[in-house]
């Protein structure tokens, strides 16, 4: 037989894309149809978090935290209060360790809703998108009424979160979240058995236990493969261990099973919030260590001493005492972790933002290969992509 | 938990001799120091042994501090999804030291030592594709490292005359201050002055 010469084509997919979800550029070796080699080059969002926060105070780093993940900001403020408040060994108020699981649940359905929808709208499903998107909206707007910003919300502090919920907003969410389960019946009543839908995702970017742990997969990406991890079961952090709740588990760690994943863990996540508000006991949602928080208004008109604090705290800011601590949550996207330096200063020394999304996106490669072009728009859908976290 | 790690702590230093040193506790978290040329034995080890089985490499980095004689720390944040452990090894690296690539025995560490060699410059002896990752292609320096200051070298604009995008070193319209935000009383070793926090 005569040989032939096999030519690869490389195209270039992104940074422009819909399907890239913000700007990833990927560099696809094809042979035919087939993807030989998937080559994503990220870092078109890089902004040099990781150096600011070395630059800010302990308070300041706060809001860098929303803009990394944007889908899902409080889930990241939680996981760098939760480290902060482990190197000042300060303990947050019940109130407070409730309200911030309330809003963490929040987080990730609002980011679920975002992510199953898009995800669809990848692979050829726009109704669902356009139905999530006014449920988004109406959580936002919880978002709003408890910090001021429907996104970046700045509010979980190392302490605590920043002020108290209004009145009213608790009787709200739960009067709320008893209509969601209707929404999502929707989608999934659109999506699970969608032939379109099926053919495009079962069977597609699947990987097994061992890769998955191997490439360092969390969150649903994790538990698709079908690995039962959840670090609010493993390692509960705040008031995670009250909680009752069940981790849903895949087994072929397939597109569609990552989407079986979201949905299942959205419907969990109600349950969680309906707990939280049940439970909720009255008091302070911020530690009283006036060394870390900030005096309360009517304080500052009478005390000097509050006066003073109040000063010291948004100028010099608090010291943290040295050490190095590694503190994660299970963000909506998997384990976010935040690693701290610190040198005694009213400074971080080093600030590691580990994101779920960078060792995701990491894999890319190795679940592309030998896949059709249009099954890596799939793959990269289901991977839940921010870039915000990706590139820092 | 702790008493778990502590007898890891010793295993391997059983094990890998003088190059582990010693185990030291955190905030309730571990950290376990070590040396460059036995990195490698000692992650394959934490990964495979029956008692750590820590199958998973969270997370790498590095920190960096200019003043000590080996600057760099290298530090591998590991977990152990079977027996729900975290462990995290350092390693001091001198700025002219390679170290050995861990990608052979965790694939996470195909990107994440590719950030660090972006971010700090430390060179990962095997790694199959060591290129820059986050910066712009074509960048010059290592942004995290401490020396390299928080307004960069360049800034990019697009050339009306030349119909293209350029780069220029950065002119700053107002010089750059540090916020240090610390009381000057300390500073100037003021008695009475207790440090606040």
């Amino acid at each position: 037989m005569a040989e032939v010469d096999i030519r690869t084509t490389t195209i270039n997919f992104g940074p422009q894309h819909p399907a890239a979800h913000g700007v990833l550029r990927l560099v696809l070796e094809m042979d035919g149809e087939v993807v030989e080699r998937a080559d994503p080059h990220i870092g078109l969002l890089h902004r040099g978090t990781e150096k600011l926060i070395e630059y800010k105070t302990w308070l300041q780093a706060v809001p860098y935290f929303d803009r990394l993940d944007y889908v899902s900001p409080m889930c990241l403020e939680h996981a760098y209060a939760l480290a902060v408040e482990t190197l000042l060994q300060i303990e947050v108020p019940p109130r407070g360790q409730y309200v911030r699981v309330l809003f963490s649940e929040i987080t990730r359905l609002l980011n679920h809703l975002l992510n199953v929808t898009t995800f669809a709208m990848d692979v050829g499903a726009l109704t669902p998108a356009l139905w999530a998107f006014e449920e988004r909206e109406k959580l936002m707007e919880f978002y709003e009424r408890a910090s001021g910003a429907r996104m970046h919300a700045a509010w979980f502090r190392p302490g605590g979160v920043a002020r108290d919920l209004p009145g009213g907003l608790e009787s709200d969410i739960e009067s709320y979240v008893d209509t969601l389960p209707r929404v999502i019946g929707d989608i999934e009543h659109l999506l699970n058995e969608n032939r379109i839908f099926k053919q495009r995702t079962v069977d597609i970017g699947g990987v097994s236990v061992e890769d998955a742990i191997d490439w360092g997969f969390s969150g649903p990406m994790l538990r698709s493969a079908g690995v039962p991890w959840d670090l609010r079961k493993a390692q509960p952090y705040d008031v995670y261990d009250r909680m009752e709740f069940d981790v849903p588990v895949g087994s072929t760690g397939d597109c569609f099973e990552r989407y079986m994943c979201r949905i299942e863990e959205m419907r969990q996540s109600i349950r969680i919030i309906r707990q939280c508000i049940a439970d909720m006991p009255t008091g302070p949602v911020m530690t009283a260590n006036p060394k870390v928080a900030p005096p309360s208004r009517a304080d500052m008109k009478q005390s000097m001493e509050a006066l003073i604090h109040h000063f010291k705290l948004f100028t010099e800011g608090y010291h943290v005492p040295e050490g190095e601590t590694y503190r994660a949550v299970e963000a909506p996207k998997g384990e976010f972790g935040v690693y701290i330096v610190s040198d005694g200063s009213n400074r971080p020394y080093r600030c590691r933002i580990r994101a779920p999304g960078f060792l995701h996106l990491a894999a890319t490669d190795h679940l592309c290969k030998g896949h059709m072009l249009a099954d890596a728009a799939a793959i990269v859908g289901s991977m839940d992509i921010v870039f915000g976290e990706i590139d820092r | 938990m702790s008493e778990t790690l502590k007898e890891i702590g010793a295993a391997a230093r059983s094990r890998h001799g003088n190059s582990v040193g010693g185990l030291v506790f955190h905030a309730g978290q571990a950290t376990l120091h070590a040396a460059t040329p036995d990195i490698i034995s000692l992650l394959t080890w934490l990964r495979d042994d029956t008692s750590c089985r820590f199958r998973q490499l969270v997370d790498l980095t590095a920190v960096d501090r200019p003043e000590d004689e080996k600057r760099f720390s290298v530090v591998y944040n590991l977990l152990s999804l079977q027996h729900n452990l975290r462990l995290r090894v350092a390693v001091a690296v001198a700025e002219d030291e390679d170290v050995p690539s861990c990608f052979p025995v965790f694939s996470a560490a195909l990107w994440l030592e590719r950030e660090v060699w972006d971010m700090y410059g430390i060179r990962f002896q095997g790694h199959p594709d060591l290129r820059r990752i986050l910066t712009d292609y074509g960048f010059e320096g290592h942004p995290q490292r401490k020396d390299f200051p928080l307004t960069g070298h360049v800034e990019m604009r697009y050339d009306e005359e030349q119909k293209r995008v350029i780069y220029e070193p950065v002119k700053l319209t107002q010089a750059f201050r540090n916020f240090e935000g610390m009381s000057p009383w300390e500073a100037a070793g003021m008695p009475g002055m207790a440090k606040d926090g």
